[in-house]
């Protein structure tokens, strides 16, 4: 139980996620769950390729004979990083646009036609 | 958004081009230490987001121009594909430099080593074509995004 | 009414997340790692460069990096498009 914990970290990370997309109704906290989401997805690749006492693949005046973590869930998480970033502000900026034209942020009321 | 008080705008005029210089040394030495050109980019727009905060957009704007920036990654992102491309005699994203001599074609040391700056082939060289790309994503990217608030701002106090 | 539904459904999920990080394999030791092992041994020798984490992104796995440049690029693109000036 106490081993697996930053397993129970990302399920609270996406728990909490989850929670906010189904529950709240502002564009801005969606935009937070989504945030989250996306954190929680990323420590979970890391924690998966965690190996006990190793060190950072890197050679460059490493301490000999040492094991190394796995390196391949590292660069497959900075792509999911910057693909993150990209989408974050692709919606930042349509909530912007939406409450530029509708006056408000909650997704009840921007539902209504407007001429 | 008006720009904020004395104090904070002296420390950006002390800060900012340590911030980036630092953002170039983590772009140049992706292949050695931990870093590359997504991070380095990143820090160097953070450097943007410093001088935007503290100065306002409208003076930002005479300082970093929307075009020199989206023409800066429409050239990076070139210049990483025609890297790709150049190693097309064997493979796709070949790395036809590394280990011959010359540019960036020094063996290194197998195992632990201090670190060369002239190894790692074509690594090098994508490394700063991502970084400039990044780095002018990201800036265009939060430029736009305050010159948005302003209009949204202006418009709610009318 | 459709409160007390979504409470349920999140309930539900919450604890089949929770059963399924309790009974995961224990955190420290990777079930296989046969192509991590032949990264970290030969990719000094192969592409030259001491950070392995680098060489598997611009080297190794190229082609995840051209696609994230280029959604990072059409992310700008939107942007752009999006906050442009309408002249009318």
């Amino acid at each position: 139980m106490i081993d697996n914990f930053p397993f129970i970290a990302v399920i609270i990370f996406v728990g909490l996620g989850i929670y906010t997309l189904m529950f709240k109704k502002n564009l801005i906290k969606i935009a937070i769950g989504v945030c989250l989401i996306e954190n929680g997805v990323n420590l979970f690749l890391i924690t998966l390729g965690y190996k006990k006492g190793a060190v950072a693949p890197i050679y460059t005046q490493v301490p000999s004979g040492q094991s190394m973590v796995l390196p391949t869930p590292q660069a497959l998480t900075l792509t999911s990083i910057v693909i993150g970033i990209a989408t974050t502000a692709l919606i930042l900026s349509i909530a912007m646009m939406i409450y530029k034209h509708y006056s408000t942020l909650d997704t009840e009321q921007v539902r209504r036609l407007r001429g | 958004m008006k720009q904020m008080s004395k104090i904070v705008r002296t420390i950006t005029n002390l800060v900012y081009g340590f911030i980036i210089i630092f953002g170039f040394y983590v772009i140049v030495h992706g292949h050695l230490t931990p870093g590359g050109g997504f991070q380095g980019g990143a820090i160097v727009a953070s450097a943007f987001a410093l001088l935007l905060v503290s100065y306002g957009s409208l003076i930002t704007k005479k300082f970093l121009k929307k075009d020199f920036l989206s023409i800066m990654e429409s050239s990076g992102l070139t210049m990483f594909i025609v890297l790709a491309f150049l190693g097309l005699g064997i493979t796709f994203f070949y790395n036809f430099l590394a280990n011959i001599g010359g540019w960036f074609g020094n063996t290194p040391v197998i195992g632990p080593n201090p670190g060369d700056i002239n190894t790692g082939g074509v690594i090098p060289l994508m490394n700063i074509a991502v970084g400039l790309e990044v780095l002018s994503a990201l800036g265009v990217i939060v430029l736009l995004m305050a010159s948005g608030a302003e209009f949204t701002k202006k418009k709610e106090n009318s | 009414m459709k409160k007390i539904i979504f409470g349920i459904a999140f309930i539900l999920f919450f604890s089949f997340m929770v059963i399924t990080a309790i009974n995961m394999r224990p955190f420290g030791e990777p079930t296989f790692s046969e192509m991590d092992d032949y990264f970290i041994k030969n990719a000094q020798v192969e592409t030259g460069a001491n950070n392995v984490v680098t060489s598997i992104v611009f080297d190794y796995r190229g082609f995840d990096t051209l696609g994230e440049a280029t959604v990072l690029f059409t992310a700008v693109v939107g942007i752009v498009a999006l906050f442009r000036r309408v002249s009318r």
